[in-house]
């Protein structure tokens, strides 16, 4: 049972979000016409055994989407940031 | 009734007052308030109490806790029934019904004992090389007879009346364990200001001074500690729980029983699942006695020597008048003593030359005869022991016994600490394993920590309950607790390196794993733990193997001629003990599995005959009973009615989006593969969404309602997932437009008018509108109010008939939908269910979930002409295009007609060319079928190979579930009307 400490509604169990997948990877713009770049958006992971940046939506709370460093050894959240303010 | 002969007149910690009766296959037996299954078939002399899981050999008791690998029992009857329960953790309750397992046709007389003589057959690997190998063929033969003849108990199979239940809690402090390790943490931890939950297995506390008198020194320890437990506000005592299993974030499973003192209470719960979540955990699981390992070392009333002391002294139960007490170590001495002062003639065969010269003077006093350098190498008796082979410095010898107790040493319970990874550690002194270094906020105490003795346990408890609290901000000075010492001295410990000339010597009782088994794994090259454990299946019953782990690590490292921290241990897992599965489940069963959702005119539905379906989890009208006499019947008149008249539909499913914002078009226009941009205020338009990797997402229609105000609907199913894929793309791709989504989906019910009579009936429900072609064209909007409700009427049709979608706000929902119903009456409205939805589209070759099963492009689905010109950047433009998703033989939508009288399509068919062998996967598939009112025969949407997707020509639609084979000719999708002038009818 993890726990997100979201910045709008406090800590939560993990029960309240919907993981969406890994943020350290950057989307093309939109009309970014390169299949290379889209192919390495959509398919090309890593797989780290450590710190891991990732998306996490506060479905059941604020709705935010949130970008949590996660330590995939242990899953100790290290940090949790609004993903608006984050990709800044 | 059974007699407890081997009760003994006075002593114990169980209530004479409250005597107990319970059924043992059948046979009535007593017992008394405070026993266990398993003490209280001791006291009626049942020594017999199971068989093996393979051999089918008789078994008795071999343990007094949760580590019991033989006395599994099925307990209840009917609905109640579970099975595989270890009789030493039972609380005895009155008219408890209790059976044996993996016996036929009864305990005494067992058919599969025979097994046994073919044991060579069934060593380790035996399935393997059996069935996996070049004769696997094998395995299809014998599977059915195999499955029958293995497992262990059976579940029942009427539904369980009982109640379950799933809580969560938190405590600044969890203990597991209430020996006098965990007692004294809570009790230190507690006094320092934290709040406490101690959990314990047993319905006692004490753990193992509950072995020792009930009226000595342990036992008043024992009293106030727990009475100044109980002086807390802060502290939570849950007996009859086990910590099944620690997760991530510093969670325990919990299960707790229900106290069975009297009836159950109304609505109470037989089981209840606490996920406890705590900031510190203190581990005070004690330590499980090894078992020693000689031939026929499995005999009923072979015991291990810390069991039979808490059978004597908790439970007043002697379970042998003449014992053998054999060990390589101290402490099983103090069974022997305490048997013997309690009337049994025992014997002490210690392997070590020359046992501590004070327990051999305390064994003369009590007259126990000392057998020194001397151990057990047979035991005879079948259903019972009878007598031991016994080798000596002077050969072996032959010696009477009707119970041995053994002690190979003892295994700190380290499981719960391994859960998340904290590897356990090797000791050399006690040679075992302890756990290795644990984080910040977790502790080890007492004989977990391979800190035997009460002494010792005790004051480590307070010691690391200190810290606890500690670590919680709480510290407020904590008393010492009273001293306790037992005298029990250091173990000094001979290793019990497992052998066996002859006969077969058990490492696992319950997996029937013995030294021989070991040996050829060996022998075989499956020398790591984890293999050895995986080839013999060792440590893998229900158990988990509590009492065999060690002395299969330590028999395996003796023939690696390694060292057992060499050689390693396994990694255990959640759950330390079996959690039923109702117990996990809670009260999420049957309607309560998923929530249900309802919409504003469900009422109405149930009122007026309709037959409702779970469609995700939404309860739709399937259809209505006055429509035909089954659904078939059903469907086919209320597609008529909206071909022939109109229908009214309960769509308040679908998903609602609002969009609002001066980027709302921009957006749109990225994110359906169709352009949004040009949409003109007032009208709206179907829309497509891609996924990123170009495949097709979701469906639905949008309407501008305003120049930055945007109306969107989702399919049912994929509500939830466009909006957060919407809130994403805000969130992270494109911060930067201005747009705010929210789903209104709740707010809003809907309704569709269709059929060609659909005007005239708005017409007649909304006096005060304008419905005119001109006002609401095809694909126009309107806002509006009925009865100061909000309204939209959007013209919008899924059938291919003229229809109208029409929202008003949700609880206006039913009256609207009657009123339609009224206004409509003239015009023989009628309402209709999804199957006849579903069939109407079909026919009109429209695509839905069956079609968009996230598998299949724009193209596959004919719809690639959407995106026109040179439009590009919306969302998964780019990977659509990519060489394997144009490839000119990808499947793609055809319509199928079904060419053979009488006969149906399917949908899930796969499809094949005329005279080619009805084998694989083919060249496609049906998705969607219907019967075609309008075709007069069985009609469907297929994806087929594009190379053979020629209209006009033959495929073969095989269903091998029902051995069906039809023919069927390949037509356009769009059965109905292609030119789309039902649209304005």
């Amino acid at each position: 049972m993890l726990r997100i400490e979201c910045p709008c509604c406090g800590p939560r169990d993990h029960d309240e979000f919907r993981y969406g997948g890994d943020a350290s990877v950057r989307r093309p713009a939109h009309d970014d016409p390169d299949p290379e770049a889209w192919y390495a958006y959509v398919y090309v992971r890593e797989n780290p055994a450590g710190l891991h940046r990732e998306f996490w939506q506060h479905v059941i709370g604020c709705r935010q989407w949130l970008v949590v460093e996660r330590d995939t050894r242990n899953h100790v959240v290290s940090s949790v940031t609004f993903a608006r303010t984050s990709q800044a | 009734m059974n007699v407890q002969n081997k009760r003994l007149p006075g002593g114990g910690r169980i209530d004479r007052s409250y005597p107990v009766e319970f059924s043992f296959d059948g046979q009535k037996m007593a017992g008394y308030r405070g026993d266990t299954l398993a003490s209280a078939l001791l006291a009626n002399g049942a020594t017999l109490v199971g068989r093996s899981f393979k051999y089918h050999r008789p078994r008795g008791i071999l343990s007094a806790g949760p580590e019991e690998p033989n006395a599994l029992v099925t307990l209840g009857t009917a609905g109640r029934r579970e099975p595989n329960l270890p009789a030493t953790t039972l609380e005895l309750d009155d008219g408890m019904v209790a059976e044996s397992q993996n016996r036929w046709p009864s305990l005494a007389f067992d058919v599969q004992s025979v097994n046994g003589l073919f044991a060579p057959f069934l060593s380790a690997g035996f399935y393997y090389k059996t069935f996996m190998g070049p004769t696997r063929r094998a395995w299809k033969v014998y599977e059915h007879f195999i499955r029958k003849a293995a497992g262990l108990g059976r579940a029942g199979t009427e539904p369980d009346p009982d109640r379950y239940v799933v809580r969560h809690a938190f405590a600044d402090i969890t203990i597991v364990g209430g020996g006098p390790a965990g007692l004294s943490a809570a009790r230190a931890a507690a006094a320092a200001g934290a709040r406490v939950t101690l959990i314990e297995q047993d319905f006692l506390l004490g753990g193992q001074l509950l072995a020792e008198r009930s009226d000595g020194t342990a036992a008043s320890w024992l009293n106030q500690v727990e009475a100044e437990l109980k002086s807390f506000e802060t502290v939570t005592l849950m007996k009859r729980t086990s910590a099944f299993g620690i997760y991530d974030g510093d969670v325990i499973g919990l299960v707790e029983q229900r106290d069975q003192v009297g009836p159950p209470r109304t609505g109470e719960a037989r089981q209840t699942v606490t996920m406890l979540r705590a900031r510190s955990i203190v581990f005070a699981t004690g330590a499980i006695e090894r078992p020693m390992v000689f031939a026929n070392n499995d005999r009923p009333g072979v015991m291990l020597a810390s069991a039979a002391r808490t059978y004597l002294n908790r439970f007043a139960v002697l379970p042998g008048r003449k014992i053998i007490v054999t060990a390589a170590n101290d402490g099983a001495w103090r069974t022997a003593f305490d048997c013997a002062a309690a009337g049994a003639e025992v014997t002490v065969a210690d392997p070590r030359a020359a046992p501590p010269a004070a327990l051999v003077a305390e064994a003369a006093r009590l007259g126990i005869t000392v057998r020194a350098a001397t151990r057990i190498v047979d035991l005879h008796g079948g259903r019972a022991v009878r007598g031991a082979t016994l080798a000596g410095p002077d050969g072996q010898f032959e010696a009477a016994c009707d119970l041995v107790c053994m002690s190979g040493g003892w295994s700190p319970t380290v499981h719960l600490t391994s859960h998340l990874g904290i590897k356990p550690r090797y000791r050399e002194d006690i040679d075992g394993f302890v756990p290795g270094a644990f984080p910040a906020n977790r502790f080890g105490a007492g004989a977990m920590m391979g800190n035997y003795a009460a002494a010792d346990a005790i004051e480590d408890g307070h010691r690391v309950g200190v810290e606890a609290a500690s670590f919680c901000g709480k510290s407020a000075p904590a008393p010492a607790p009273s001293k306790l010492d037992l005298g029990e001295t250091v173990t000094t410990m001979l290793r019990d390196v497992p052998s066996a000339q002859r006969g077969k010597a058990f490492v696992d009782f319950q997996m029937d794993v013995t030294t021989k088994d070991i040996e050829l794994a060996h022998r075989e090259g499956y020398e790591s733990v984890e293999h050895l454990k995986r080839y013999t299946t060792l440590g893998m019953g229900t158990d988990q193997g509590k009492t065999s782990n060690f002395p299969a690590l330590s028999a395996m490292a003796a023939l690696r001629r390694s060292t057992v921290p060499e050689t390693g241990t396994t990694t255990f897992r959640p759950p330390f003990t079996p959690v039923a599965i109702g117990a996990l489940a809670g009260r999420a069963t049957g309607h309560h599995f998923k929530p249900f959702r309802r919409t504003p005119m469900h009422d109405w539905h149930l009122a007026n005959g309709a037959d409702m379906l779970e469609v995700g989890v939404w309860m739709r009208p399937w259809f209505y009973n006055q429509s035909g006499a089954d659904v078939n019947e059903a469907y086919v008149a209320e597609m008529r009615n909206v071909r022939q008249a109109a229908g009214l539909m309960d769509i308040s499913t679908l998903g609602k989006i609002d969009l609002q914002g001066p980027d709302a078009a921009t957006f749109l226009d990225r994110v359906y593969a169709n352009g949004f941009a040009k949409l003109q205020v007032g009208r709206a338009r179907y829309g497509v969404m891609l996924r990123d990797d170009g495949i097709v997402f979701d469906d639905g229609t949008t309407t501008r309602l305003a120049e930055n105000r945007f109306f969107m609907t989702t399919s049912t199913a994929k509500a939830a997932d466009v909006l957060s894929r919407l809130e994403f793309l805000l969130d992270t791709a494109w911060p930067e437009l201005r747009v705010a989504v929210a789903s209104v989906s709740d707010e809003w019910a809907a309704m569709s008018v269709a059929g060609p009579k659909s005007r005239a009936i708005l017409a007649a429900a909304f006096s005060s509108l304008d419905i005119s072609d001109e006002a609401l064209p095809h694909m126009g909007a309107q806002e509006g109010e009925w009865k100061g409700r909000a309204l939209r009427i959007l013209r919008l049709s899924y059938s291919g008939e003229r229809a109208y979608e029409i929202y008003v706000g949700a609880t206006a929902g039913e009256r609207l939908w009657s009123h339609l119903l009224e206004a409509g009456r003239p015009f023989d409205l009628k309402p209709y269910g999804v199957e006849a939805l579903g069939a109407l589209r079909v026919e009109k070759g429209h695509v839905a979930g069956p079609e968009i099963d996230g598998r299949t492009t724009l193209d596959d689905l004919g719809l690639g002409r959407m995106v026109v010109g040179k439009r590009s950047g919306f969302v998964g433009d780019v990977l659509r295009r990519r060489p394997a998703l144009l490839a000119p033989d990808r499947q793609r939508l055809v319509g199928l007609e079904c060419i053979e009288d009488g006969k149906r399509l399917r949908g899930g068919a796969i499809l094949f060319l005329p005279g080619s062998k009805a084998h694989g996967h083919g060249r496609g598939r049906i998705t969607s079928v219907t019967f075609s009112p309008e075709r007069g025969r069985y009609v469907g949407l297929a994806l087929l190979a594009g190379d053979v997707a020629t209209e006009g020509s033959e495929v073969v639609a095989v269903y091998p579930m029902k051995a069906e084979t039809v023919r069927a000719r390949i037509v356009s999708p769009v059965f109905l009307d292609p030119q789309g002038e039902r649209l304005h009818g």
